[in-house]
């Protein structure tokens, strides 16, 4: 349980073969006459982490809240571990999925470790009667669940700071907070919304690092992001996401690789030509880009220089990582603002 | 009156100046004026003010005081030591662990206040001044020149914001109000207090029976006030006094001393309010007593379900009624329609059963509904209880409640062969009626507290607290937000039965007038809510306070008459703009409210 775990270097994150924790088939969401996400197909085995891009508005959050109970599929099912998930989000987190959010919802008027206990709730049982007599059964369970908030905030490095107000703390610790709280349902897959949205170069390099200790923990890990270079540092798999249907999935360097992403992301194909039109589109780019691909030299460079913006090859990136240099700050911002 | 500003740091320049007072006076004559003022008070007091006994509390008497003379009495010795502190005097250091002056300052307005209060109701009640003896004078001379000479000490002055030019003259007009509003804020603004030494434990449990003792002392002085410049004459002291030893920083001292021993500190309590009837010594006042303490349980249990769980309840006096109605329908009451009469514990029971069961009936279907609407369903469900009430008659419906004649003549209780209806002596002291019922509504109170500190501070209780603070992301951390606000609503309901089943013995008879939405009588919903929150939501002390002060105010206030709601109406509008929190915030909602103030970020203890 401490944060020893320094695995910087991409190559370690290889997959670990392990059983299918989320397996979500032909999920299809419709709001009236929109459909927001239209027969996704994603799973999740233990011991990975997953990344899911898209541009603004395909679908990803819609995708994460039919993962989270939030919404019911309209069409297709999610299961967890072999279970269809119950249609309700407090359910879905007491049968082992836990989730952060987008904008921070942290509960800012209480203390961090009452935060953290808060996660607790579905792995405690003292109900009100117990609260009230408090028998030795009530002491040992809190002092249980205590100790264990602790520990989690030890591990997200928070633990000097447990009796203070959670909206006291600074942006990147609230959202460690909000990764630790999550911890505390003791989830099999955890969910993170957007972890480094705002964030500092620096502090996007320590949250990545977290990921990495969480994964380590045998936590199966899928993650929302716009910060391209984070997403391709951390995940063996990603997943993309346009205008509510799967493009690709597949290794960094495949998704990288890929025209459709890339069309996705500059936007041309889709500017005005939804529906079956652009299929036909995509799939000519793709024979292009298979073209392309014949040289494959070429690819990393090419991937990386329409990822993000400036061109920066996946050499470059593991010297900055490894440097940790203030160029880092410089080289991924435009890139995101392009994703943006 | 809650100046929550601290004195800015003018930094470089404007240092050199040495900081003045509001009325221009060098600062040695300041100080000695403040203390002179202060024993020429006290002197005062000793005098007599006017030459009849007309006015009411007898203030022709020289050589003690009297009535009001007391009250400016005590005001002018806190001044006067607060003045003495300031000089530096040794052992008086303590009194103003945040400096004195702005307690002086404060003090001496107490005094002020309260002397000139005195003076011109003497002298408007018994037609001029001509009725006012040399002592008179003397009290307004003394308080008015101690007033002046705690003004013009220094204080550090807010820097004047600069004026856009292109302003018009209102907006001028406005800046400099704004600007003349810090200044005077600032006057009376004070330090942050030194944080307490460690004492020995003994000692620190001394200083929490002295307080307790104050606490009882000022009550009882309270609820025992005969006439109404007498009570005016107490508000007025007390809240400038309770400003004056806060900004002090006793009080903050007080509140850290009593939280490092609460067990203590919660059973010295009710020790104390449990020696109350001992010192009254007719049943009079004990009925004020019980009365605010079956207003303040029920304000508490209200507390849980708006104060932890965040839900707007504007319909809970509904269930304190459920609970009378089925006491007094169990009780042997002779218009009764069932003829049982039960135990009192298992009237208790039936009490608390009912209105836990109508707590679930009306919580199931209005639970899933957010803010105002269940606001405005509880409201309604509130009123579907009296009217329901009101038509159980046996023409309209069932006989059931015996209608807007309600249950009427409900003996009185016996436990265990003690007869809460005949007076009883207990050591020299006879204990009346009322007082008996004092007795058993502090039990049903305990009870009270104890569940909502202990379910406060628990599971349950941070699941409500994370309910009302994100209920989308506390459904993510898996609470079952329906069945966690089910249970907060079903405790609320059984808490106000049980202590409706009280109330059902000491009134005689269950009405359905008496569980209104607002009403001049206080235990109805409106006055619950208010009581809540004066008192400061998701706070233990504060509704009690709270309820305490909004029983008393109209009942003392006899000439108020009709401008109660009124004037109520006003009180709130005050409060909420002036002190949002109550008047004792739970640290997380003072944080809430005054981001901007110095936010020490620690919060020593969890939940109340």
């Amino acid at each position: 349980m401490t944060t020893d775990t320094t695995t910087k270097d991409t190559s370690a994150a290889a997959p670990v073969p392990g059983e299918t924790v989320l397996d979500a088939r032909g999920v299809t969401m419709r709001f009236g006459g929109l459909t927001a996400v239209r027969g996704v197909d994603l799973t999740v085995n233990a011991g990975e982490i997953v990344g899911l891009i898209g541009p603004n508005g395909a679908g990803k959050t819609t995708f994460f809240n039919c993962l989270t109970g939030l919404y019911v599929p309209t069409e297709g099912e999610v299961r967890f571990k072999g279970e269809v998930l119950p249609p309700k989000s407090f359910k879905v987190t007491a049968a082992g999925i836990a989730r952060t959010f987008q904008n921070i919802r942290l509960f800012a008027n209480m203390t961090v470790l009452e935060n953290v206990l808060v996660g607790r709730h579905t792995r405690t049982k003292e109900g009100f009667w117990s609260a009230v007599l408090r028998g030795p059964g009530y002491h040992r369970a809190e002092k249980a669940s205590r100790d264990r908030a602790m520990e989690l905030l030890e591990f997200v490095g928070l633990d000097h700071k447990s009796e203070h107000l959670a909206r006291n703390l600074p942006y990147g610790e609230q959202r460690k907070l909000e990764i630790a709280r999550a911890l505390a349902s003791e989830p099999g897959l955890l969910l993170l919304d957007e972890p480094t949205a705002g964030m500092n170069p620096q502090e996007t390099r320590v949250t990545e690092e977290l990921v990495f200790a969480i994964r380590d923990m045998g936590i199966a890990v899928l993650v929302i992001e716009h910060d391209m270079r984070f997403i391709f540092n951390l995940c063996d798999r990603v997943a993309v996401l346009v205008q509510g249907e799967k493009l690709i999935e597949g290794d960094s360097t495949t998704v990288q690789g890929d025209e459709r992403v890339i069309a996705a992301y500059l936007g041309e194909p889709f500017e005005d030509a939804p529906g079956a039109e652009e299929v036909a589109e995509v799939e000519a780019a793709e024979a292009h880009a298979e073209a392309a691909a014949e040289a494959p030299a070429d690819t990393p460079a090419d991937a990386d220089a329409t990822a993000e913006a400036p061109a920066d090859t996946p050499a470059e990136a593991d010297a900055d990582a490894a440097a940790e240099g203030a160029e880092t700050t410089t080289d991924a911002a435009p890139g995101k603002e392009n994703d943006r | 009156m809650t100046t929550q500003t601290s004195a800015p740091d003018t930094p470089g320049a404007r240092k050199a100046d040495a900081p003045t007072g509001l009325i221009p006076l060098p600062e040695k004559a300041a100080r000695a004026l403040a203390l002179g003022g202060s024993v020429l008070t006290i002197v005062s007091t000793f005098l007599a003010w006017t030459w009849t006994a007309e006015f009411p509390g007898d203030l022709t008497v020289y050589g003690y005081p009297g009535g009001l003379q007391v009250l400016v009495l005590i005001g002018a010795i806190v001044a006067t030591l607060f003045a003495l502190s300031s000089y530096g005097v040794r052992g008086l250091g303590w009194l103003a662990p945040s400096g004195p002056d702005a307690a002086l300052k404060f003090a001496t307005l107490a005094t002020f206040a309260t002397s000139w209060y005195t003076i011109l109701s003497i002298s408007t009640e018994l037609g001029g001044l001509v009725n006012l003896e040399p002592g008179g004078f003397l009290v307004a001379a003394g308080s008015l020149v101690a007033l002046a000479g705690a003004l013009a000490l220094p204080f550090q002055r807010p820097e004047p914001e600069p004026i856009d030019p292109d302003d018009s003259g209102w907006e001028k007009f406005k800046h400099g109000a704004a600007h003349q509003w810090e200044t005077i804020k600032a006057v009376f603004s004070a330090g942050a207090p030194r944080p307490v030494r460690a004492l020995p434990a003994y000692a620190e449990i001394l200083i929490i029976v002295a307080i307790l003792a104050l606490g009882l002392t000022v009550f009882t002085y309270g609820i025992g006030t005969e006439y109404d410049e007498q009570f005016i004459g107490f508000l007025i002291t007390a809240g400038l006094g309770f400003a004056a030893l806060n900004k002090a920083g006793l009080i903050a001292h007080a509140s850290q001393i009593t939280s490092r021993h609460q067990s203590i500190t919660t059973t010295g309590a009710f020790v104390a309010a449990a020696l109350f009837p001992f010192t009254q010594t007719d049943d009079q006042y004990a009925t004020l007593g019980v009365y605010i303490l079956i207003f303040a349980t029920v304000a508490l249990g209200l507390n849980i379900v708006v104060g932890l769980a965040g839900l707007l309840d504007l319909g809970y006096v509904a269930f304190l009624g459920v609970g009378a109605y089925a006491a007094a329908l169990v009780s042997g009451s002779p218009s009764s329609p069932f003829d049982v009469h039960f135990p009192f514990w298992a009237a208790v029971l039936v009490g608390a059963a009912a209105s836990l069961v109508f707590g679930v009936l009306i919580g199931a279907p209005t639970l899933r509904l957010r803010g105002d609407y269940l606001a405005i369903v509880t409201l309604g469900f509130g009123e579907i209880f009296r009217i329901t009430a009101n038509n159980l008659d046996g023409t309209s419906g069932p006989d059931i409640t015996n209608g807007s004649n309600g249950v009427s003549s409900i003996p009185n209780l016996d436990v265990l062969g003690f007869d809460f209806g005949a007076q009883h002596d207990m050591g020299g002291y006879t204990i009346g009626r009322f007082a008996n019922y004092f007795f058993l509504m502090l039990i049903i109170t305990a009870i009270v507290v104890l569940v909502f500190r202990r379910s406060g501070n628990s599971r349950i209780g941070r699941a409500w607290v994370a309910i009302r603070e994100d209920e989308t992301a506390a459904l993510a951390m898996g609470i079952n937000g329906f069945r966690v606000k089910l249970i907060a609503f079903a405790v609320g309901a059984s808490l106000a039965g049980l202590a409706g089943t009280v109330q059902a013995h000491v009134t005689y008879t269950v009405t359905p007038e008496q569980y209104l939405f607002a009403g001049a009588i206080p235990p109805n919903s409106a006055f619950l809510l208010a009581a809540v929150v004066l008192g400061g939501m998701g706070t233990i002390s504060g509704p009690l306070i709270g309820a305490a002060l909004l029983y008393l105010i109209p009942n003392k206030l006899q000439f108020l008459g009709n401008y109660q709601l009124f004037a109520f109406g006003v009180a709130l509008i005050l409060l909420m703009r002036f002190r949002p929190e109550g008047l004792i915030p739970n640290r997380r909602r003072q944080l809430e409210f005054h981001e901007d103030a110095e936010a020490p970020t620690l919060l020593t203890k969890a939940g109340a």
